[in-house]
């Protein structure tokens, strides 16, 4: 016993006494703060070194690059439609729209005519994955304000989308369904039924969240009036997207630039004009309920005839035409060995992607392997404006508002 | 469009590419954003040309949203000693593109407020898209090489 009592008197007299610190009430105490790379909040692996006056950030410098793994290098090395496989893995929740831009860009350079049918299903496919990105967002950024039930809600809907994605391309997430000349596959039997019965519900879904969030006090003051950053500052940092949009600028690709005939279909910009965390909130939700509007509507109107496009030497003959016919069996054994050859040439092709601009430039020096292919993706121009944000705002609220700018750091580092 | 940096124009695809003097870049620049309405910078990317003499084609892409047009702004960059002037300060968004030029090509910007390399580590040797980097870099060999 007497033993013990001795050691415990040696260990505490090892610890110095506490020395008063001098108050200094004049100078301001200023803090750097590490957040990240590995902080739930970053969605991904983005650290940002904070610098703090009290709860207040004076500045704030992200530092990506912790998920970088060379893409574009790698588009060097594969054939045109192999590379079709690198453009989903950007951005794990807009595969589709990676896909989609790719193959419009390589399609300009190919000069091939893209059936209606294939059109359509482009679009319907697109609109979904906007739907599976923006409930994801709406789940984890309601997640990080401490709205827990919200994440259970979307996850729930996001599973029937993913369904819908195996269902037509076998794959959930990487999908790589729309390929070069059309589709990878054409339409399995019974999609409408599982399309049509998903759209159905889905905007009593929508409902659902926004009857659990936008009377919920505790939303409306963690959203409402944060995250400001000017119309001006956005545009000179080269933001995009929703973020815009909630800024009351109407700009969307689809309406301005149409591409895979988004010009056949009936649906609205949605623009909020406060230009907060609040307005970008507003803006995806009613985008989600455009999609389902773009959705039904494909769904409703879908085209016959071909899924892939009159272009022998860009798509895989069928089967038994390959068996029969040489000119076929002549052109499956060049796409297979070698892949097909791109006129030389240059050309940029952007869509309105969940996230904002997606644009894919891409080079042709006219071999079976593209030159060179830059990804303009939209969380690489968005987080570059997430200094002006955090700016002058309080810590607690940093999470709030580099939540709203909805960034995938796949999508940033490629 | 009429600016004595634009050396020649060409239209493809129904999208317009000037070629540009790089000693006089950032004077177009900032003439196509306050006179000309571009007011967004939607990226800068470089490809490597090798081994053609200029060897680098800078790439700008501008978008006007009043006029709902783009443009494509290209100046060729000699790969000795790869050296531009930098937009940012016409575009503060010209900021991270430059960087990533800087990163993956070794194009220098001057009077850029922060070149350091942005994706690959702080302390990587070589660019790794140029086109004599290997895919698998330096640290590893490959008895078939």
């Amino acid at each position: 016993m007497s033993n013990i009592k001795h050691s415990f008197d040696d260990h505490t007299s090892t610890i110095p006494a506490v020395q008063e610190i001098p108050a200094t009430p004049a100078a301001p105490r200023r803090m750097t703060l590490n957040m990240g790379p590995q902080h739930p909040s970053t969605h991904g692996v983005l650290r940002i070194v904070l610098e703090l006056e009290g709860e207040t950030i004076i500045s704030a410098a992200p530092d990506i690059g912790f998920l970088h793994t060379g893409i574009e290098k790698e588009f060097e090395q594969k054939n045109w439609q192999q590379a079709v496989t690198l453009t989903d893995r950007v951005d794990y929740l807009a595969n589709l729209s990676n896909n989609l831009v790719y193959a419009l860009a390589v399609e300009k350079l190919l000069q091939i005519e893209i059936p209606p049918r294939a059109q359509w299903t482009r679009v319907m496919m697109t609109e979904l994955s906007r739907l599976n990105s923006h409930l994801v967002w709406l789940g984890t950024h309601a997640l990080d304000i401490g709205a827990m039930t919200m994440f259970f809600y979307c996850f729930r809907e996001r599973e029937d989308i993913l369904r819908i994605f195996e269902m037509f391309s076998g794959q959930r997430m990487m999908t790589s369904y729309i390929r070069i000349g059309g589709l990878a596959l054409e339409p399995p039997r019974g999609w409408q039924q599982v399309v049509g019965k998903f759209i159905r519900a889905f905007s009593s879904k929508v409902d659902e969240y926004e009857e659990l969030l936008n009377a919920n006090p505790i939303w409306i003051r963690r959203t409402q009036g944060v995250g400001y950053i000017s119309l001006e500052d956005m545009l000179d940092l080269g933001i995009t997207g929703p973020m815009l949009r909630g800024a009351g600028l109407n700009w969307d690709i689809r309406k301005s630039e149409p591409y895979s005939s988004y010009e056949k279909f009936d649906f609205k910009v949605p623009v909020e004009t406060s230009n907060d965390v609040w307005s970008r909130y507003r803006v995806r939700i009613q985008e989600m309920r455009e999609s389902a509007k773009i959705i039904t509507q494909a769904l409703e109107g879908m085209p016959e005839g071909e899924w892939q496009a009159d272009a022998p030497h860009v798509v895989l003959p069928d089967r038994e035409k390959m068996k029969t016919q040489m000119e076929s069996l002549i052109y499956h054994f060049k796409i297979v060995t070698e892949g097909f050859r791109v006129p030389a040439g240059e050309a940029y092709q952007c869509i309105e992607a969940p996230r904002g601009e997606i644009g894919y430039y891409v080079v042709s020096d006219g071999t079976s392997k593209p030159y060179r292919v830059h990804m303009r993706t939209p969380s690489f121009g968005n987080l570059q404006g997430l200094p002006k944000m955090l700016e002058g705002i309080m810590i607690a609220d940093s999470i709030a508002a580099l939540g709203s700018m909805d960034f995938v750091l796949g999508d940033t580092d490629r | 469009m009429n600016h004595p940096a634009i050396l020649e124009t060409k239209e493809a695809f129904g999208e317009t590419t000037l070629i540009v003097d790089p000693a006089r870049i950032v004077d177009l620049c900032r003439h196509l954003k306050d006179s000309e309405k571009y007011v967004r910078l939607s990226g800068i990317t470089a490809v490597d040309m090798l081994p053609a003499e200029p060897r680098f084609e800078l790439i700008y892409h501008l978008h006007s949203l009043e006029r709902n047009q783009r443009l494509r702004l290209k100046c060729l960059v000699s790969g000795v000693n790869p050296e531009i002037d930098s937009a940012t300060g016409v575009w503060r968004g010209a900021n991270w593109y430059e960087r990533e030029v800087f990163d993956m090509f070794g194009i220098g910007f001057r009077n850029h407020p922060n070149l350091v390399r942005i994706l690959m580590p702080t302390d990587w040797e070589g660019y790794p898209l140029r086109k004599d980097y290997p895919v698998h870099g330096y640290k590893y060999s490959y008895p078939s090489e």
